[in-house]
C-alpha cells in the first residue's frame, strides 16, 4: 500500500493547470459540504440531543451559544451549515442525473452546477430570512 | 477459461456480484437524508419556540422521536461512507488502516450516542 513512485514518470495536469469552471467548483464543494457536515454538522447534532436528554440546565448552556455573548458564532455556524447543506442538496440531485447518464452535455452540465449555487444561496437566504424575521 | 495467466483464470466468469454496494447504499442513503434533512429543516423551522419544554415536547413525541432516529441512522451511515472516500483518495500509505478503523468506530459511537439520546428523552417522557 505504500506507495513508492519514481520521480521521474510524468504526471497528469493538476488544479492549477486547469481554468476554473462552476463544474469544478461544485465538484470540490460537494465534497468541502459533505466533509463540513460530516464533522462539525453531525457533532453539533449528537451535542444538541446529549444535551437536550440531559436536562434543563444542559441544554440552556448549549442553547447559550445561539443567544448569549457568543451567538454571532452559533449564527455563523448555523448559517454555514445551512448553506453546506442546501448546496449538497442541489448538487446531490445533479449528480442523480449523471448516475443514470443524463446531463454529461457541456453547457447543460455547466449551467446545472451554476443552478446549485443559485438555489443554496437562495435556499439559504430564505431560511435565515424567515427564522430571523418571517417568524416574528 | 485457461489456467494460464490471472486473466486468463477469470475471463468469462463474469462479474465478481458484489463489490458496487458502497456505491449503492451511497446513493440509498442520500435519497433518505434528502426526505429527512428536509422534514428536519422544515420542522425546525416551523417550531414555536427553541426553548426547552418546547424542543422537549417535539423530540419525545412519536413524530419527533421516530425520524430523528431514522435520521442519525441515515445520516452517520452516509457520512461515514463520504469520509472513507475521502480517506482513501488522500491517505495513501498505512496510515489509511487505521484512519478506516477509527472512521468507523467514532461514526459507530456517534449514532448510538444520538439514539440513546433520543430514546432518553422520549422515555422520559415530559417533564413535570
Amino acid at each position: 500500500m505504500a506507495m513508492v513512485r519514481p520521480k521521474s514518470r510524468p504526471v497528469s495536469p493538476h488544479l492549477q493547470i486547469w481554468r476554473w469552471g462552476p463544474n469544478m467548483l461544485v465538484s470540490i464543494l460537494h465534497r468541502a459540504t459533505g466533509v463540513a457536515m460530516g464533522t462539525v454538522g453531525l457533532a453539533l447534532f449528537v451535542w444538541w440531543l446529549a444535551a437536550l436528554s440531559g436536562g434543563a440546565e444542559s441544554y440552556a448552556r448549549f442553547l447559550s451559544w445561539f443567544t448569549g455573548p457568543f451567538a454571532p458564532v452559533g449564527y455563523l455556524v448555523g448559517i454555514g451549515l445551512s448553506f453546506a447543506l442546501f448546496q449538497h442538496i442541489g448538487n446531490g440531485i445533479r449528480h442523480f442525473f449523471m448516475d443514470i447518464g443524463a446531463n454529461f452535455e457541456l453547457k447543460g452540465n455547466r449551467q446545472s452546477a451554476i443552478a446549485t449555487i443559485v438555489f443554496a444561496a437562495c435556499a439559504t437566504a430564505a431560511l435565515w430570512a424567515w427564522l430571523l424575521v418571517g417568524k416574528h | 477459461m485457461g489456467n494460464g495467466t490471472s486473466i486468463g483464470r477469470v475471463r468469462g466468469l463474469g462479474s465478481a456480484k458484489a463489490g458496487a454496494h458502497h456505491f449503492w447504499h451511497q446513493r440509498l442513503t442520500a435519497v433518505s437524508n434528502l426526505v429527512l434533512m428536509l422534514w428536519f429543516v422544515l420542522s425546525l423551522a416551523l417550531l414555536p419556540a427553541y426553548d426547552y419544554d418546547t424542543m422537549f415536547a417535539w423530540v419525545s413525541s412519536a413524530w419527533g422521536a421516530v425520524p430523528l432516529i431514522l435520521l442519525a441512522t441515515s445520516v452517520f451511515y452516509h457520512a461515514k461512507m463520504g469520509l472513507q472516500t475521502v480517506i482513501e483518495d488522500y491517505q495513501h500509505d498505512e496510515t489509511r488502516v487505521v484512519a478506516l478503523i477509527a472512521l468507523n468506530l467514532v461514526y459507530g459511537a456517534g449514532w448510538l450516542f444520538a439514539a440513546f439520546s433520543i430514546l432518553r428523552i422520549a422515555f422520559t417522557g415530559t417533564p413535570a
